[in-house]
């Protein structure tokens, strides 16, 4: 006897592969976002399991600032070995040889060119007329009001003002030549779920998200993890050991740690019940200068 | 969770908010009872087909938590939606300012003995019935990692379906039975509504996206016309006779709104006459499609009765519709599946079935070259017929005239005609002036690929005219007939014609040989 009723969990994963099947079904040339965080870990186990036992019929894009932790980009490389990923890896070579980083040039402008601009260079180069991201709607207010198929002009702009009206599950997948949609398998997951299901599929993460004994530095309230020898340190910074794990990941001199002893998923899992404060807290992008998260997201970024 | 504005003016947000929505809590004010916004919100969440309803009656604080206050709204209310079409109608006495029902019982009200708010969510069954219905699964994707396997990957809409089970494919009435449910974690026996999995056939049967796997014996409409209610969504109105791309499911067509017999007022439940939709108004519309498609009434299934709009020219979702039902008729007469095919027909008279297209003006010599290749053929054995445009006029077609629309069916009616001789086996010979490009084509697509060839009579405007046979040059160059091809209405030339004739300069014969040849080349005969 087979349970009449699907779990939550068994409806968000059915939700998704029918979401990531229409896209493969209506649009030319797809790509899926790949930033190797715990999203994208979900995102892309539930593409494996969408085209079973096609493989995964569109190739994965990696818009690499250069900043990621070194354990990500060793995980990306590894994951992609395991699973014969059709891996493209993007990089804003403009931005390289003009030495751009968080350090130098602050947090705004190494973000809008080394993520947003070059995002932009990877679209257009390849013409990809439709890109899966992880974002969910729980994550960040502007995100709420995002549709599953998100409309982008030819400049990649989002107008939240003017958007298609999403009923059911039937999504407009119509675009002229250079436009495209972003589409988002997991708008309806929260952060509970992804690790959730992380948990109950058995999906591989980066390991710092796991505690661990790790060089940071506080800066800002913030504590930021020294992950190489490009990281400046203030007059009297001295890296301390501290067990730490991180919520989200990006550039590693964005992204906050917390202090951590979850060294397991249920500890983390456990952690999470009892927090009160959004996972993007540690993200240093969402905050800094004029750029609110809505702004950025009509100017192309994920 | 959806919390949408009640204002008129966001009904299309509402309707959005509750097409994805199992249940919907109606928030009264226990000191204002019912008010018009509650009949619209109630009237919207039933034309979506919300069938549980939680009456929250809320501020029962500011009325002393009066029973009787709370009776007289629910009883009135219970009135009112007895016309709608929900299952199950909850009122719960709340005050969301103390607290009072909303998490725990409260003691506020003694005599209430219902559910709180959070108990009756977190309780109301709502998908059982889903599982109970008859087995639908639109196919979204066809499955090839290799020759051996060939998978239709969708998600099931409603029902169950268990390996062996026999399975139809409405639209075509072919058939077959389940041979594996394959999805990422292994096999299935069995899989259940809302599951999306990947389906291996015991048969080889032709299937692609926008078709319906279905249950056998419980199968859903199939037809190019129905009713429904559209909600319009966009600050362009709505034009009825313009061609919209409809998505219902999984499949894609061409529509267009042949009548709209009334638009109902959300707030009164009014019927009033319309010629057109605008922003938010909801009306009863006719509609006709390019080809039949599978569905079912909305209020019996949410997922294979709803469809939205798209403008062909802005690609914004202009509206959305929910299914009333086919028109005409025509659901249950199902698309029967035949053993013996084309091939075999044609196998059995020793010849390949073709469509030879005749096109070109009046008085080129479509016709007499026809009938000279129609006797060559049957001379040699081979198995024809031919349709002409003047005597299907006489019979088939004689309902119809010489406007644009009217030559368009006409052209629909013969490709038609044309497509039902070549599955008989017949080398069928058409000819037909078939003026327009975009009908010419339209015929090719019915046929399938090397079926259809076009002959292209080429014969100078001024040659036909000079020969006029019939007198009908002179009656159209003295106005006596209207619309006449070459005259005053365009003949566009074919740009890829299989066959080209230089009708004034072959002889009958010639041409006829000319053709022949071709057959030959091709394998037809």
């Amino acid at each position: 006897m087979i349970e009449k009723h699907l779990t939550h969990l068994r409806q968000l994963e059915a939700e998704s592969i029918h979401i990531f099947r229409e896209v493969a079904a209506e649009f030319e040339k797809p790509v899926m976002l790949y930033s190797i965080g715990k999203d994208s870990s979900v995102l892309l186990h539930l593409a494996r399991k969408a085209f079973h036992p096609s493989p995964i019929p569109f190739p994965l894009l990696h818009v690499d600032t250069t900043w990621k932790f070194r354990e990500m980009i060793s995980f990306r490389d590894q994951i992609a070995k395991d699973y014969n990923l059709d891996l493209l890896v993007h990089i804003n070579e403009e931005g390289v040889k003009q030495g751009i980083g968080p350090f130098t040039h602050g947090s705004a402008l190494h973000t809008d060119v080394m993520k947003t601009e070059s995002l932009k260079q990877a679209l257009n180069h390849y013409k990809f007329d439709a890109a899966f991201g992880g974002a969910r709607r729980d994550e960040e207010a502007s995100r709420a009001k995002e549709r599953i198929f998100s409309f982008r002009t030819e400049t990649h702009r989002w107008d939240p003002k003017n958007q298609r009206p999403e009923l059911w599950n039937i999504y407009n997948a119509r675009v002229r030549k250079g436009e495209s949609i972003r589409a988002f398998p997991l708008s309806n997951w929260t952060e509970l779920d992804i690790w959730q299901y992380i948990y109950l599929e058995n999906i591989p993460i980066v390991p710092l998200y796991f505690a661990k004994e790790r060089p940071v530095v506080e800066r800002d309230g913030m504590l930021i993890m020294v992950d190489d020898e490009r990281m400046p340190l203030n007059e009297g910074e001295v890296p301390q050991m501290k067990s730490v794990r991180f919520r989200t990941l990006g550039c590693y001199p964005l992204t906050g740690a917390i202090e951590s002893t979850a060294a397991t998923l249920p500890e983390i899992i456990q952690e999470m019940l009892v927090a009160k404060t959004s996972e993007r807290q540690g993200r240093l992008i969402d905050k800094d200068q004029s750029g609110s998260m809505e702004r950025k997201k009509q100017e192309g970024y994920f | 969770m959806a919390d949408t504005p009640g204002h008129e003016q966001y009904t299309r947000n509402m309707v959005t908010g509750a097409s994805t929505a199992d249940v919907a809590v109606i928030l009264i004010d226990a000191r204002k009872g019912i008010l018009t916004q509650t009949m619209r919100h109630s009237f919207l969440v039933s034309l979506l087909g919300i069938k549980h309803i939680v009456l929250a009656v809320n501020k029962m604080d500011l009325v002393e938590y009066e029973e009787k206050t709370f009776r007289e709204i629910v009883s009135a209310y219970e009135k009112f939606a007895s016309q709608l079409t929900f299952e199950t109608i909850t009122a719960i006495p709340l005050s969301a300012l103390e607290g009072d029902n909303v998490i725990a019982p409260s003691t506020n009200t003694p005599w209430y003995e219902g559910p709180s708010l959070i108990t009756q969510l977190e309780t109301v069954q709502t998908t059982e019935d889903l599982v109970e219905k008859p087995f639908r699964m639109p196919v979204q994707w066809v499955n090839r990692p290799n020759l051996d396997f060939r998978g239709f990957s969708g998600t099931v809409s409603s029902g169950s379906i268990k390996v062996g089970d026999g399975i139809v494919e409405p639209t075509s009435g072919q058939s077959s039975k389940v041979r594996e449910i394959v999805t990422f974690d292994g096999n299935l026996d069995e899989a259940i509504a809302g599951q999306a999995v990947t389906i291996t056939l015991e048969d080889e049967i032709d299937i692609s996206r926008g078709d319906v796997l279905c249950a056998l014996q419980d199968r859903p409409a199939t037809a190019d016309q129905f009713e429904a209610k559209l909600v319009w969504m966009s600050d362009e109105e709505l034009l009825p006779s313009r061609n919209y791309i409809l998505k219902l499911g999984t499949t894609t067509s061409s529509a267009r709104v042949t009548a709209l017999k009334h638009k109902i007022n959300v707030n009164t439940l009014e019927k009033t006459a319309a010629k057109t939709l605008e922003l938010n108004e909801i009306g009863v519309c006719n509609f006709a499609l390019d080809k039949a498609i599978s569905f079912d009434p909305y209020q019996e299934n949410r997922k294979t009765g709803s469809f939205i709009l798209i403008d062909r020219f802005s690609n914004a979702t202009v509206g959305a519709g929910v299914i009333d039902f086919a028109l005409r008729r025509a659901e249950n007469i199902h698309w029967q599946s035949v053993d013996i095919h084309k091939d075999a027909r044609a196998e059995q008279k020793g010849q390949r079935p073709a469509v030879l297209w005749f096109t070109g003006l009046s008085g080129s010599g479509k016709s007499t070259i026809a009938n000279a290749l129609e006797k060559k053929l049957h001379s040699i054995g081979k198995h024809t017929y031919l349709l002409d445009g003047d005597n299907v006029r006489h019979g088939l077609n004689k309902d119809l005239g010489f406007t644009d629309a009217d030559r368009v069916e006409n052209i629909r009616r013969v490709g038609e005609t044309a497509k039902l001789f070549v599955d008989a086996g017949l080398i069928t010979l058409v000819s037909f002036i078939s003026p327009f490009r975009s009908e010419r084509q339209m015929a090719r697509n019915l046929m399938e690929e090397g079926e259809f060839l076009e002959v292209f009579v080429d014969t100078p405007l001024e040659i036909c005219e000079q020969r006029d046979i019939k007198g009908l040059y002179a009656k159209a160059r003295a106005g006596e007939i209207k619309n006449f091809t070459g005259i005053d209405s365009d003949y566009e030339r074919p740009e890829n014609a299989e066959i080209i004739i230089d009708g004034a300069n072959t002889a009958i014969e010639d041409a006829a040989d000319i053709i022949i040849a071709e057959l030959k080349s091709r394998g037809m005969i």
